[in-house]
């Protein structure tokens, strides 16, 4: 394993892909219907790494029994994001949860 | 009260960009650590592990490939994934590039490399408030510095404790990352289209999982963006905001009182 290899190639392509859309579109302006698809990006992006790590934490089946902490105590930050709409709240009380959830089922 | 800081100097905004990331951060700390302790019990050097942090910078793309590592396979699978896992940032470059358009090369690289997640979301919504501050930009730096140096600590602490604790993936400390994002993607939920384009992300998300390279994350990110396009259609009142989000809600959340 080359290491340095590794970082410079896993380093190129992180920045690839945050700087090459920024540098490129300072030219044009989007179009209207682009920039409303645009708009759906940060809640389907994070919802789209999320699920999967609440229903599969272990390999790649689903796990839907109790003691899956991932999914219940996720669900339980939904509701509690949702209610409160309190971010700093959202994270401490739902690892918590997590963690609670772990210890008890 | 607001993000927005009272005054619009660059200094203010500065500010007010690392206290709407200090919520995200109480996230990605233990993140951090985990990653840390990982990278170390995955066959990474010393300094490999360091490396990933201060020169890729990639939270979740660090921890898939510290797995990759341990697993053994070769450099440009990894690279491959890396780069697959990290597209998404594409499309938050493409969403802030209208914002950014005006800085010079100086400022754009930098905070292009320092573009995660976290700074995406909030920054976003700072660019979408309608007050005509000039130096968002600042916001956008104090945001990604804080990031940064964050992860620098968190890395450099799971680290050093990782050598002496035996499985650190056992804890289940990655759960940070998953309600960080759930509560950063909440707030964004504000119509119906948006709220379909996310139920059907999670699925794709879901039942993609196997997919290799975590192609599934892509594949569920289009097929969500899709059907939030479709159902804009059906309900066209739910039109979504031209901006994602209200820039006060996630503002008035992260911003400490005062």
């Amino acid at each position: 394993m080359n290491e340095a290899l590794l970082i410079l190639g896993m380093a190129a392509v992180t920045f690839g892909a945050r700087y090459l859309p920024m540098a490129v579109l300072r030219r044009f302006t989007l179009p209207k219907p682009v920039l409303r698809a645009l708009s759906f990006v940060p809640p389907v992006v994070l919802m789209a790494i999320v699920a999967p790590v609440m229903l599969s934490p272990v390999g790649n089946h689903l796990d839907f029994s109790l003691g899956n902490a991932y999914l219940w105590a996720g669900l339980l930050s939904f509701v509690i994001a949702w209610r409160w709409k309190n971010l700093l709240l959202t994270i401490v009380v739902g690892m918590g949860i997590f963690l609670m959830w772990r210890w008890a089922v | 009260m607001s993000l927005s800081p009272t005054v619009h100097t660059p200094r203010a905004e500065f500010w007010a960009g690392v206290r709407a990331t200090i919520p995200l951060s109480v996230g990605a700390a233990p993140f951090g650590l985990i990653f840390g302790a990982l990278a170390v019990n995955s066959g990474l050097s010393l300094a490999g592990a360091v490396g990933f942090s201060t020169i890729v910078f990639a939270g979740s793309a660090q921890f898939i490939a510290a797995g990759l590592v341990a697993s053994g396979v070769s450099v440009g699978f990894i690279i491959l994934t890396t780069l697959i896992v990290n597209l998404r940032h594409a499309l938050y470059g493409a969403t802030l590039a209208r914002y950014t358009a005006h800085l010079p090369q100086r400022w754009l690289l930098p905070l292009a490399f320092w573009l995660t997640d976290e700074t995406f979301v909030v920054v976003v919504s700072r660019y979408a408030a309608d007050d005509d501050s000039t130096h968002k930009h600042w916001y956008f730096l104090g945001s990604a510095l804080f990031m940064y140096i964050n992860w620098q600590l968190c890395t450099w602490i799971g680290i050093v404790v990782g050598q002496s604790i035996p499985n650190p993936g056992a804890w289940g400390l990655d759960f940070a990352l998953v309600v960080t994002f759930i509560g950063m993607l909440v707030p964004f939920v504000k119509n119906r289209s948006t709220l379909v384009a996310v139920l059907v992300a999670g699925l794709v998300a879901v039942l993609c999982n196997g997919l290799p390279n975590k192609l599934g994350l892509i594949v569920a990110s289009l097929a969500g963006i899709s059907a939030g396009l479709l159902a804009n259609r059906l309900w066209p009142e739910s039109i979504p905001q031209r901006t994602p989000q209200n820039p006060s809600t996630l503002s008035s959340q992260a911003d400490t009182p005062q």
